[in-house]
């Protein structure tokens, strides 16, 4: 029988097999940020040990970093002091960071492969769900507790079972008005928030091969949405142009060697998967979510349903409830009273081109507030180097520092109680953008509709 | 304090197998974690599925680098309006060290500070149909206990639950058994490994600690496939 992709990455990095239990698995990249890691060096250090292999292990602050004035302290105290717990807990073990306001800071998820830190074929990890991002080049990624992390500063290593495999093949050909993210928030209705639990996930298909780093990006990072420990989209000519030339990544023959090996991981034909699912290009429009679990998604032009796949009676009520939404009526059209367009989702250039082309020449409504955050410094510099800055704010718009912002409101980025807000992000769990938030999670182009409508709208065509 | 490295050694480290001598620490099996074996209690039934992580603790307490007192931010938003006046909720009057919980457990974020407010609020096993992954292997490395039962079981167990709150649930890890009166005996998976872990106190880091030298040949090994 042939073997998966993911066989072949998880194979090659197996140190030792432990019998009726799991695989000692070398880890080759490890992303940190401030919030999932200072347990993890106080535990190094209460047991007088450093960091193994600082090289392999990068770091960078996002999570509850204020998206303006970077440049002067950080007001809240609790931040300022988790943000500062990792520049000194860095720098005792050599590790490289990318402090606030650093060319290279930003969101962990959009940093890592922007400084070429995420190459093909490795094993990734971090203490954060998205890590499944860098499925996107082939790689075997996955979120990890703060337990983890300390396991794999102090060795490297992790201690995983293997998980089961699913495919999900989308062929066919995508309309204009729908972008990778609504991709994903389809498949994520039709499997449901648990669809996938206990697997890893291969895309594979026309539209994934079609689709861009940056989508394949907004794909596999949403891949923990429906359980799944990650997902993954095989290398092609794409990845390694991407990858080329960026800060870390090999340079020369180091380069042509990672193409020449990278070039064969694939699934072999005859590999068998756990689990299987088809999906064809042509039945997805923009999708827009109506409830609180990515899982509660539908297309913008669909009335609300009344069941959604892994979510019993009394659940999906509560969550109606929640959103103060009934079953059959339409979300179009229904006030949006907040636009946010950012996170490790959708905080990448390409969000942005597809936000400012679809807003050039028009206006932001006045009765709706707007939060456009840069995925990172270098998206913030390509967003003026583009053009892209002076089209924003000619059509009202303010765009903010880089970080992960209205995504998980650790910072003051809230929505107030009671509040719509069209979201590019990744969840829309009760109180996610703050408490008592109502989220709609969307594609950038949905959410430039908002923002010039203050309305739940379709895409112009 | 050692900054770290050039740019351009920083590069080459990247691209050898193997390049600076190694900080060891000797470890012994130490046993660093609380134990488990039966636990027997009365139940903290929340029949919803799909609970994320972000209702177990909200993201703004996770601000503190400690990885104390998170129990008492368990369900905050649950417990709490806004203004931290406290309302109504599913949690009043209940009392047990197992919690009950709907089909798809800790789904969401990897944040870890959701099994240490759970264990630190004084829980020891959570019963379900399925967790999500990462909350499931959080809760193994913090004596929590992730208990799958069959979706039926679960059904069965939570109609026990709600006609009699002060019904008293035994989890035997060693037989890998739940038992409630009423409900019957079902038996749950656990990976043989961790089990043993758990009924010993053995943590996951000793074990990798004590093989320290497997992992140093597979970085020399050509199996070692960084570039």
């Amino acid at each position: 029988m042939g073997k998966t992709l993911f066989d072949k990455i998880w194979e090659a990095h197996v140190v030792r097999s432990i019998p009726d239990g799991p695989d000692v698995l070398y880890i080759d990249r490890h992303l940190i940020h401030e919030v999932t890691s200072p347990q993890a060096f106080s535990a190094l250090k209460s047991k007088n040990m450093k960091v193994f292999r600082p090289e392999r292990t990068f770091a960078t602050c996002d999570h509850n970093t204020p998206t303006h004035d970077q440049d002067k302290p950080i007001a809240d105290p609790s931040s300022a002091k988790a943000v500062s717990a990792l520049a000194e807990n860095t720098s005792e073990n050599g590790i490289r960071y990318f402090p606030l306001g650093d060319p290279g800071n930003g969101i962990v998820h959009v940093m890592g492969p922007e400084q070429g830190i995420v190459l093909c074929g490795q094993t990734i990890v971090c203490g954060d769900s998205h890590t499944a991002t860098h499925g996107a080049f082939g790689n075997i990624a996955f979120g990890i507790g703060t337990s983890e992390v300390e396991m794999v500063f102090a060795t490297q290593c992790l201690m995983q079972n293997k998980p089961m495999q699913a495919r999900i093949t989308v062929d066919g050909t995508l309309a204009d008005d729908v972008t990778p993210k609504d991709v994903i928030l389809y498949i994520i209705s039709r499997l449901g928030t648990g669809g996938c639990t206990g697997c890893f996930v291969e895309y594979a298909g026309e539209v994934f091969r079609n689709m861009s780093m940056e989508g394949r990006m907004t794909v596999c990072n949403m891949s923990i949405e429906m359980g799944a420990k990650g997902g993954m989209v095989a290398p092609d000519t794409k990845t390694f142009e991407y990858i080329r030339g960026r800060r870390f990544a090999p340079s020369a023959e180091d380069f042509d060697a990672l193409v020449q090996k990278s070039m064969f991981l694939r699934t072999d034909d005859d590999a068998v998967f756990d689990k299987e699912f088809h999906f064809d290009a042509s039945d997805i429009r923009p999708m827009i979510t109506y409830g609180t679990n990515p899982g509660m998604g539908m297309a913008v032009s669909d009335p609300i349903p009344s069941q959604a796949v892994g979510c019993d009676a009394g659940s999906f009520a509560k969550a109606l409830e929640y959103m103060d939404l009934r079953s059959g009526d339409m979300l179009l059209g229904h006030k949006v009273d907040y636009v946010f367009l950012g996170s490790c989702t959708n905080g990448r250039i390409e969000d942005f081109r597809a936000f400012a082309n679809a807003v050039k020449g028009r206006r932001k409504a006045s009765d709706v507030v707007v939060w456009l955050v840069p995925g990172s410094k270098q998206v913030e510099m390509l967003i003026e180097e583009e053009g892209l800055g002076d089209i924003l704010r000619e059509a009202g718009f303010e765009i903010r520092q880089p970080g992960c912002s209205a995504c998980l409101a650790m910072n003051d980025d809230k929505i107030p109680e009671g509040r719509y807000c069209v979201s590019t992000s990744n969840r829309n769990f009760e109180g996610r953008q703050g408490y008592g938030a109502r989220t709609m999670l969307a594609g950038p182009l949905v959410a430039a509709e908002a923002a010039l409508t203050g309305r739940v709208s379709l895409p112009q065509r | 304090m050692t900054a770290w490295l050039a740019e351009q050694e920083h590069r080459e480290m990247l691209r050898e197998p193997r390049r600076h001598p190694l900080s060891r620490a000797t470890v012994e099996n130490k046993k660093t974690m609380e134990k488990i074996s039966i636990i027997k209690s009365t139940a903290v039934l929340v029949p919803t599925a799909n609970i994320d992580t972000d209702q177990i603790i909200p993201a703004r307490f996770l601000k503190t680098t400690s990885r104390e007192g998170f129990g008492e931010k368990l369900f905050y938003d649950w417990r709490f309006n806004a203004d931290g006046t406290p309302v109504p909720n599913i949690l009043d009057g209940k009392q047990g060290i197992i919690l009950v919980a709907g089909e798809n457990f800790g789904c969401g974020s990897s944040r870890e500070h959701a099994a240490w407010a759970i264990h630190d609020a004084g829980y020891r096993a959570v019963v379900s149909s399925s967790f999500a992954d990462i909350f499931k292997g959080n809760a193994l490395n913090n004596s929590l206990l992730p208990v799958q039962v069959s979706p039926s079981y679960l059904a069965a167990l939570t109609d026990a639950l709600r006609a009699e709150p002060s019904l008293e649930i035994t989890i035997d890890l060693a037989s890998q058994t739940i038992y409630a009166e009423g409900v019957g005996t079902e038996t749950f998976p656990i990976v043989g490994y961790k089990k043993e872990c758990l009924l010993n106190g053995y943590s996951d880091i000793d074990y990798l600690l004590a093989g320290v030298d497997d992992i140093i040949n597979y970085e020399l090994s050509s199996r070692a496939n960084d570039i």
